[in-house]
């Protein structure tokens, strides 16, 4: 096990700059995720790490080695890949044997490792069956077996479950946290699903356009997000953003679209008429009778809560009720923000404003 | 039951007669559908093919049929020693040039499928011994092995490397090697661009994870690529060998079969004697003789080419 440390890291295709200055670090046993819409560079980061693209400027460390130069195989990582990258004409028992039968490991040392990988994955029945004989998850798990099997110092996942049904997915997800709580390998994952990420992370780096937007613990990122991309990327259903202007005369209040005030705790940044983004998530509205007046639009009730889609000024928000309020669109309802927990974020940077 | 017919109603089976049967049924109507090829190919494979055989049974010649001579002409062929040596030379030819073409193209296939400058350039440049008809390659292979006018004795002579020209066609080796050389200078497109379709449908993330794995070049080739291509390799081997075996343009404009009889093919033999020599039941005879070699050379490929255990298997896609 060990660390991995990226520093400043720029990667460009030809004359196309794709990573646009980087640092990470990742703590010895750490699970990080990278996560962010796709096209964002995570594929090309996680490469990088592996050894399998050459980066353009900066430094990737593993453990105390800067690796910028060194070969796939010198760099002691394993890959998972979204497409498995199974070999199509070996059994999974040979598929997990390949990389210690390179290095010429002992018949027996080989056997006991490709047992025991089994052993956790469950794939015992499985050995001596072809990659094409198996279901979606059972290679998936192959892949994994087949990195588990070399102990190696950094696991890195390439959207693993995006090939899965959804509720495999889930399972798989839970797999892969399990296995890391195990064996305590450091590793890095790439998904675009911000609940993997949330659900699977130690930390979450959100990159955009080949920049790291945010670092952090996945709650950090949820209650602090540092922008409004970050706040827009991360929680589901996404924020509110509304619109409009800070109030300092008399009590600070933020006043929307339509001449709405919206509630606000301390915000040491910004004067009076600030241009601004009010940032609330659906689940942090409450009826109130001093709220802003909002039109409903449509309902709909999942069994464990109801999602409200309304107007309030000007603006189309969601509203997540736990309580089975029986709304009707077209109904005139009354909603507050929860001012501790609404986001402030600067008009024109979009960088957050509040603490 | 199978007398419903496809407007729902159904009518009892006396209604209807056989015809109407025999265009309703399944298995009658996938008959009709094989029929045409069916014909094809009795007409101008089988129907050739046996009468092939049934003249090399009898002592034809050109302008009267024969009448049937059991194994008289086999016999005869025997104690040929011609016939004998063009089995050798054909034996010769097939087999170093195959391996040759293989080799070759193989290589040149896993070349081409490198990132290379002016890729689509040299894969089309690669074709074109393919592309050039036969005869008029021939023709040119003719000229560059001319005793006197040989551009090859020429060069070698200005560099100072021999004294006078080479007899490429006038000399038993010679020849052989220069027919051998014009032949896989032909066949080794075919080769090498079938092979490289085949190294295209690898996917490049198998490299990747064997890359990872710590495998090096040598041994990408040698656990991923080689196998994985093996199917492709026994696909295009086997029609390599056939056409090989049973070439006769090149050898024809060449080298006639000569010098002595030392590039003397079975296929250009059989033709020598049967149409040239007008005894159609010995050429026939002569073509009859290489139906085993290639019989054997299809079981061979049949076997390595019997789709792989990983290819088949349940499917759960
Ligand atoms: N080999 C390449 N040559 C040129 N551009 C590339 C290459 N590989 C990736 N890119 C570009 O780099 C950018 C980042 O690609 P990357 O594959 O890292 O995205 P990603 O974040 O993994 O997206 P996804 O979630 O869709 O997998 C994209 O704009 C892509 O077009
Ligand atoms: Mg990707």
């Amino acid at each position: 096990m060990a660390s991995v440390a990226i520093r400043d890291v720029r990667k460009a295709f030809g004359a196309t700059p794709v990573i646009h200055g980087v640092d990470v670090g990742i703590g010895d046993g750490e699970f990080v995720v990278l996560v962010g819409p796709s096209g964002c560079g995570k594929s090309t980061l996680l490469r990088m790490i592996a050894g399998l693209e050459n980066i353009t400027s900066g430094e990737i460390r593993i453990g105390d080695r800067i690796v910028n130069d060194l070969p796939p195989k010198e760099r002691d990582v394993a890959m998972v890949f979204q497409n498995y990258a199974l070999y199509p004409h070996m059994t999974v028992a040979a598929n997990m044997a390949f990389s210690m039968k390179l290095r010429g490991a002992a018949r027996s040392d080989i056997d006991t490792r490709v047992k025991r990988a089994a052993d956790i994955l469950g794939l015992g029945p499985y050995l001596d069956r072809y990659p094409r004989q198996l279901s979606g998850g059972q290679r998936q798990r192959v892949a994994m077996g087949r990195a588990i099997v070399r102990d190696p110092q950094v696991f890195l996942f390439d959207e693993p479950l995006s090939n899965l049904d959804a509720k495999l997915r889930v399972q798989m997800r839970s797999e892969i946290k399990e296995l890391h709580q195990r064996l305590k390998t450091t590793t890095v994952y790439v998904t675009h699903d911000q609940i993997e990420a949330m659900t699977m992370a130690d930390k979450i780096v959100v990159m955009h356009d080949g920049r790291v937007e945010q670092i952090g613990a996945p709650l950090e990122l949820y209650d602090k997000p540092r922008n409004l991309f970050v706040a827009g990327f991360i929680g589901s259903p996404a924020m509110n953003f509304l619109p409009g202007k800070l109030r300092r005369n008399g009590a600070l209040t933020f006043e929307g679209a339509n001449g709405i005030r919206l509630p606000l705790d301390a915000v040491p940044l910004g004067s009076d008429g600030r241009a601004a983004v009010y940032g609330v998530r659906p689940e942090h509205f409450t009826l109130a009778d001093d709220g802003a007046e909002a039109e409903i639009q449509l309902v709909e009730p999942t069994g464990a809560e109801i999602q409200v889609l309304a107007k309030l000024g000007g603006a189309d928000i969601i509203a997540v009720f736990r309580e089975r309020h029986l709304f009707k669109p077209g109904d005139k309802i009354r909603l507050r923000p929860d001012p501790k927990l609404a986001h402030l974020f600067d008009a024109g940077t979009g960088e957050r404003l509040n603490i | 039951m199978a007398d419903v017919t496809l407007n729902g109603t159904p009518t009892t089976p006396r209604a209807r007669s056989a015809w109407q049967r025999l265009k309703v049924n399944r298995n009658w109507l996938g008959l009709w559908f094989m029929l045409p090829a069916m014909a094809f190919l009795v007409l101008f494979l089988a129907y050739p093919l046996g009468l092939g055989v049934w003249i090399s049974f009898t002592d034809a010649r050109i302008g009267r049929g024969g009448a049937f001579v059991g194994l008289e002409n086999y016999e005869w062929l025997w104690d040929d020693s011609v016939f004998w040596l063009s089995v050798f030379n054909t034996l010769l030819y097939t087999t170093v040039a195959s391996a040759i073409k293989f080799a070759v193209g193989l290589y040149l296939a896993l070349l081409l499928n490198e990132n290379l400058p002016f890729k689509a350039i040299l894969r089309a440049v690669v074709l074109i011994p393919f592309i050039v008809p036969t005869v008029l390659s021939a023709i040119a292979f003719w000229w560059l092995f001319d005793s006197q006018f040989s551009i090859l004795s020429w060069s070698l002579r200005k560099l100072g490397l021999i004294s006078t020209n080479i007899d490429f066609l006038g000399d038993v080796w010679n020849a052989r090697w220069s027919v051998i050389f014009a032949n896989i200078w032909r066949g080794v497109p075919f080769v090498a661009v079938t092979l490289l379709a085949g190294l295209q449908t690898v996917s490049p993330s198998l490299y990747e994870a064997a890359t990872i794995d710590g495998a090096n070049r040598w041994q990408i080739f040698r656990y991923i690529t080689y196998p994985l291509l093996t199917p492709i390799i026994a696909v295009v081997m086997t029609f390599s060998v056939l056409f090989t075996f049973t070439d006769f343009q090149l050898i024809w404009v060449l080298t006639r079969g000569g010098p002595v009889n030392a590039t003397q093919l079975m296929a250009t033999l059989s033709y020598q004697r049967a149409i040239l020599g007008g005894h159609l039941g010995e050429g026939a005879a002569i073509s009859t003789a290489m139906i085993p070699f290639l019989l054997a050379a299809i079981l061979i490929s049949w076997f390595g080419l019997q789709r792989r255990k990983w290819q088949h298997g349940e499917n759960n896609d």
